[in-house]
């Protein structure tokens, strides 16, 4: 989805304002409607838009943000904080029960992820030296327990089930015996997908909640849900009085408005989110990032933490060290490469930086061959050369593809990339730089 | 309750027999007086195109489409010299209708020879449940039919798909959890050729359209396709779930990039959600609905009726504005 970045648009709005300070109340408007059309883009629920706006305009306009000298950044800073403010609150921890089993419910429409959460988060309390047992409640979806053996097998974590003609209310009781019997002090319960209007499953889920008494009951929702995520999360809060939220498929590229929805309409916290198939993609939630991704901001402390898993610390900031003195050449681009190879999916990381959208990224794609192709480039270059690119005119670019058996275009191309990457990096060094804090980091786009 | 589960409701046992026009009328009609009666007696003002909007935001239509639309209803009431409300209901029907076509698109399948449908999407949508039920929808029009377990990646799911097979009463052909789906499909297109199927449904596993590996994967499994094969695969259908919102449209694209999608499976249509994401799918990349699912049984899979769907993207409108 090539749209411009709020923070782009916003930019183009305050621009005129340069130098002079002040920003009329029309530009103030013609903003929150950029605001407005961001977050429905990024499925927002129309409603919860309309309210978050109304809120915005009062900030707005009850701070000096007119008067500002920076009302952009003074704008965008109000709108990240309400977000933020709005997907966080209460702490993310799960809750567990003084006297054990800690029971935890797992609910929600088809395909969310309910059955992959649960055995995500029964290898995370696994971890922290629990004994959880995972509990088969699906009896309707074909194979749904065979699904929830797999995983009890590949995580080495006992599954209950009792096949799928006994009802599930009994299965969970039965399930609590069990772990009492055989001392798991955590109870999963993997429950059928349903639709909120199924009056019927609905019912068996109030029943099952009635007869274990959960300590935790999350609603599991897939972050690419659309305007109905408020009419499912409320119909679940409604009937279940849900406990918090695990919210999916954040590996994605949705901007995940509807955790924003869930939120405003159950008032619930989102504990966890899943960023992958696989079982360890099992992360906590965080509403500061979660509040730039849906505003198309960019994770930028998701990047930087991943940026800081990956990299060599030491020659990260040998980097950036560079890139403050302006001093990144080709070489540390070939080194930078082979880490970004390392980190995962290049287009995945690039999502994350603000003011990146993908049609801009279309040359930074990592390619395998391209990587070896660059190499030879870069080696077939004089030390002057790979520290002053700027002095590659055409005839030494003839050398080099002669040199490198390449072709001129690569050597091209290589150059290109590597301005843009010149740019990324000094944007990533602002931010990294700036103090470390979460709050207070730099919005690089104003 | 939705407007699909309704006709569903109606439609209980009886797939795709004559009732079913019948009902569909009735009901419709009844939906939309219902949900026009807000626009009675009304005069055509800001208020009104503004709620226009609303609602077919709140119908996932999206922010741009909606609003392109509503800005096509301002032009046409001015140059029309339209006045009354309900006026407009008709014309908002023409301008979608102008979108989606009107006609009701079919799988292109030719008679007498095999042909493979490759079925795709993102996690969870209802590839696995589609399929089943296509199957037992092909078969139960004469059709020789064949599956190929092609999701060797998620827990459980080859056993799933097998279980519909079942249901359908049609052959599986499949690998163990973990092979390569390459050699699945190749396995499943010589059983295909062998047994003499008039229809081969390849499964796949669900991938997120951002990772590029997954989606060379699929693009391996079309050459396979190709290479064993030449000219049958005659449909590469992505389901999208109705429940999902604006990124539907990164996944028709890149799907429709890699995997050179004919059509659409739009599912979950039982629910409130509307899909009317299908619309800006339509538009952008010319993709047609060509299956929709209403239900988890095996026969809550039905055509794709662009009216209905236009009509049902209205209805509870009514509901929601009175609440708020
Ligand atoms: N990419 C990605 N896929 C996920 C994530 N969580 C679950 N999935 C996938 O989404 C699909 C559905 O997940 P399940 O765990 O079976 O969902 P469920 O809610 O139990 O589904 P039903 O039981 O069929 O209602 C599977 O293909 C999972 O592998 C995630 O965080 N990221
Ligand atoms: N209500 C409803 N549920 C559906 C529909 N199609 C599929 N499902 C359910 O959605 C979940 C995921 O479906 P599945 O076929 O496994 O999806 P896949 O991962 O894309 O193969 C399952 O629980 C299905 O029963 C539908 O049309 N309506
Ligand atoms: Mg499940
Ligand atoms: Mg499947």
């Amino acid at each position: 989805m090539a749209f411009e970045s709020l923070g782009e648009k916003l930019q183009g709005i305050f621009k005129k304002l340069k130098g002079q300070g002040k920003i009329s109340d029309k530009d103030l408007k013609a903003a929150l409607r950029e605001v407005r059309v961001a977050l429905l883009e990024a499925d927002v629920n129309y409603k919860v838009v309309k309210d978050f706006v109304n809120t915005i305009n009062e900030r707005a306009l009850g701070q000096d943000v007119l008067e500002s000298l920076t009302p952009g950044q003074q704008v965008i800073k109000i709108v990240n904080d309400e977000l933020t403010q709005l997907m966080g609150g209460a702490q993310s921890k799960l809750e567990i029960s003084p006297k054990p089993p800690t029971v935890i419910m797992m609910i929600g429409l088809q395909g969310s992820g309910k059955t992959t959460s649960t055995g995500k988060l029964g290898r995370f309390l696994k971890k922290q030296g629990r004994s959880p047992l995972l509990v088969a409640c699906d009896i309707y979806r074909p194979a749904a327990i065979k699904q929830l053996q797999v995983l009890g097998e590949q995580l080495e974590i006992p599954v209950f089930s009792m096949g799928d003609k006994t009802s599930p209310v009994d299965i969970a009781k039965a399930a609590l015996n069990h772990a009492t019997y055989h001392g798991n002090d955590l109870v999963l319960l993997d429950t059928a997908g349903r639709l909120h209007i199924d009056e019927a499953l609905m019912a068996e889920l109030s029943a099952i909640k009635n007869e274990v008494k959960p300590t935790e009951i999350l609603l599991v929702v897939d972050a690419m849900t659309g305007q109905d995520a408020v009419n499912v999360a409320e119909k679940f809060n409604e009937l279940l009085n849900l406990t918090g939220v695990v919210l999916t498929k954040l590996d994605g590229d949705t901007r995940g408005g509807a955790a924003l929805s869930v939120k405003a309409v159950t008032g619930k916290p989102i504990k966890f989110v899943g960023m992958g198939e696989k079982l360890d993609a099992l992360e906590p939630f965080h509403p500061e990032r979660m509040a730039s991704r849906i505003l198309g901001m960019g994770d930028v402390l998701t990047l930087i933490e991943k940026a800081q898993e990956n990299f060599d610390s030491k020659q990260a900031q040998e980097l950036q060290q560079k890139l403050l003195k302006a001093e990144f050449t080709l070489e540390d681009f070939l080194t930078q490469m082979q880490q970004m190879k390392n980190m995962g999916p290049l287009d995945q990381v690039m999502d994350m930086i603000p003011g990146m959208n993908k049609a801009k990224l279309k040359g930074l794609e990592f390619d395998e061959k391209e990587f070896v192709r660059f190499q030879a480039v870069i080696q077939s270059m004089t030390k002057d050369e790979r520290r002053n690119p700027h002095k590659i005119n055409g005839s030494r670019r003839k050398r080099i593809a002669l040199g490198s058996g390449t072709k001129v275009q690569d050597v091209n191309r290589l150059l290109k990339q590597f301005e843009q990457a010149q740019k990324m990096m000094k944007q990533l060094s602002g931010m990294a730089s700036g103090k470390g804090k979460k709050g207070k980091l730099k919005l690089p786009f104003m | 309750m939705g407007f699909f589960s309704k006709l569903k409701d109606s439609l209980k046992g009886s797939f795709g027999g004559e009732k079913l026009s019948d009902s569909l009328t009735k009901t419709r009609k009844g939906f939309i007086d219902k949900v026009f009666d807000v626009f009675t007696g009304r005069i055509i003002d800001e208020e009104l195109f503004e709620e226009l909007e609303e609602v077919l935001i709140q119908g996932d239509v999206g922010v741009n489409t909606a609003v392109d639309l509503v800005e096509k209803l301002r032009e046409r009431v001015k140059v029309e010299k339209l006045k009354e409300a309900e006026q407009l209901r008709k014309v908002l029907v023409e301008e979608i209708i102008k979108i989606m076509g009107d006609e009701i698109p079919n799988l292109d399948l030719a008679k007498g020879e095999l042909n493979i449908i490759l079925v795709v999407g993102v996690n969870g949508v209802g590839k696995t449940t589609s399929i089943g039920k296509l199957a037992y929808k092909l078969k139960a029009e004469g059709k020789r039919v064949i599956l190929g377990a092609g999701d060797t990646f998620r827990a459980g799911a080859i056993d799933q798909l097998q279980v519909w097979g079942q249901r359908a009463g049609v052959d599986v052909i499949s690998h163990k959890e973990g092979a390569d789906p390459a050699a699945v499909v190749y396995d499943a297109i010589q059983a295909a050729i062998a047994r003499k199927a008039d229809i081969l449904i390849i499964d796949t596993a669900g991938r997120l359209h951002n990772k590029i590996n997954l989606m060379e994967e699929l693009k391996k499994i079309k050459r396979i396709i190709d290479k064993e094969s030449v000219g049958t695969l005659k449909e590469v259908l992505l389901a999208l779930d109705a429940t999902t919102g604006q990124n539907a449209l990164s996944q028709a694209k890149i799907f429709g990039q890699a995997a050179g999608v004919t059509g659409v499976i739009l599912t979950k249509l039982d629910g409130t959600a509307k899909g009317g994401v299908v619309i800006g799918i339509k538009a952008e990349y010319n993709l047609s609905v060509k299956l929709i699912g209403v239900g988890e049984k095996i026969e809550d899979l039905q055509e794709f009726k662009p009216q209905d769907f236009v009509a049902a993207l209205f209805t509870e409108a009514e509901d929601e504005n009175n609440e708020g």
